[in-house]
């Protein structure tokens, strides 16, 4: 399965970023493969509408859930309509800390 | 002539000074409209009995997208410069977000398979409403909900300016960020309501900043004068800045405000105050003629 983790680098020493629609990357995992990949957010800059395109990007990779700091309520009902799984964490913890706790 | 009152933020008195001056220019004799253009929170038509002479709803155009009848080539997405189409062909997803619609109809142009049908959605009211004395007020209400604040100022002072007046009074959205400049931009003459505190300063500048971007022309009227302290009055002198009147901090002032009365029919010095603002913004107006 393929998880979205927004991170605020593209290492595995970075760490989560809080925002969802403007994280500076987005860290894709996926635990079958155990492949990570890092792909730098291009919504970033755009002035309105960061949250559905971020939801679109990931959607596009196939994630079937979404690890962040927090998910605006229009975002929540993007994400149920796709069926992707919300994860919030509110710690500051590492990309690579997160990929061991979904290895789990 | 076309002026608008704006302020900063809210509560420094701009209800007050528009009210105020539009009893001033129609004592001198000259023919002026009070607009409310606070979309989001229209009320200074409170202090007024008035009745409703008409209404306009206002509409904007939204997008309905068949999803049945998509084939999900995207162009439409492309076409949309405020992201404002959930596309996800992966997942066969198309999708409208209307809070994000400017309703510029560049999606139903782009759309080759009839997927995309055009139609009107109410965003609000322009009311415009009578006194005794045959004035007329204009309001305009965004409807609940709806976030099509820009639109909705646009309609407002359009429909207000259909009507042959010496004087205009826009009464403006507060703020400094769109709304503020949009009401602006369609004035001749910005009165900026401010107060010598610290925050009323570092508005102040944000809006003067935004006026000179936009080569504006504009007076300061500071209210509740001799609070706070004098950086206020050393920016504009420093900066050349026009101050239009200076209304005193006073238990008097305020007591006339709650009754529902104004300052200008009750306070001899208030009276003269807005008597020579009038004069000063129809001075301003023979410079420009
Ligand atoms: S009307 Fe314009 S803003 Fe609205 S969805 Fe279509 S292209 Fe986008
Ligand atoms: S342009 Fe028409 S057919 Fe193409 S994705 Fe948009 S709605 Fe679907």
């Amino acid at each position: 399965m393929k998880v979205a983790i927004t991170s605020k680098g593209n290492t595995l020493e970075s760490v989560l970023d809080s925002r969802f629609g403007r994280c500076s990357y987005f860290a894709f995992y996926d635990t079958e493969s155990k492949k990570l990949e890092f792909v730098k957010n291009p919504n970033l800059n755009v002035n309105e509408g960061a949250g559905p395109l971020s939801v679109k990007l990931i959607a596009s990779y196939g994630v079937k859930k979404a690890v962040s700091g927090e998910f605006g309520f229009k975002i929540k009902s993007l994400m149920d309509d796709l069926s992707i799984q919300m994860i919030v964490v509110n710690e500051e913890k590492t990309i690579g800390e997160i990929v061991e706790l979904l290895n789990k | 002539m076309k002026i608008a009152i704006a302020s900063g933020k809210g509560g420094t008195g701009k209800t007050f000074v528009s009210t105020n001056l539009f009893k001033a220019f129609k004592d001198l004799g000259y023919s002026a409209l009070l607009v409310d253009a606070d979309v989001e929170c229209p009320n200074s038509l409170l202090f007024y009995k008035l009745k409703k002479v008409d209404e306009t709803i206002v509409k904007e155009y939204r997008p309905i997208i068949h999803s049945e009848k998509c084939v999900y080539c995207g162009l439409c997405a492309d076409y949309c410069e405020y992201n404002a189409i959930f596309y996800v062909p992966e997942l066969k997803q198309i999708k409208l977000l209307p809070n994000l619609c400017h309703g510029c109809k560049a999606c139903s142009v782009a759309c080759q398979y009839g997927a995309i049908e055009d139609s009107n959605t109410e965003i609000g009211i322009v009311s415009s409403y009578i006194d005794k004395g045959k004035n007329l007020y204009f309001e305009g209400r965004l409807k609940e909900g709806s976030v099509s604040t820009i639109p909705m100022i646009k309609s407002t002072i359009t429909q207000a300016s259909k009507q042959l007046s010496d004087f205009i009074l826009i009464d403006s959205p507060p703020g400094t960020s769109c709304p503020f400049i949009q009401t602006s931009i369609r004035s001749d003459f910005v009165i900026l309501v401010t107060e010598p505190t610290p925050y009323g300063l570092s508005d102040l500048r944000q809006a003067i900043l935004t006026l000179d971007s936009m080569n504006k022309s504009y007076g300061v009227i500071i209210n509740r004068a001799g609070l706070g302290n004098m950086d206020l009055y050393d920016y504009l002198s420093e900066n050349n800045i026009q101050i239009l009147g200076e209304i005193p901090f006073s238990k008097e002032i305020a007591r006339i405000y709650t009754q529902g009365d104004l300052v200008y029919d009750k306070m001899e010095d208030m009276n003269l105050l807005y008597r020579e603002l009038c004069k000063k913004i129809i001075n301003y107006g023979n410079s420009l003629s």
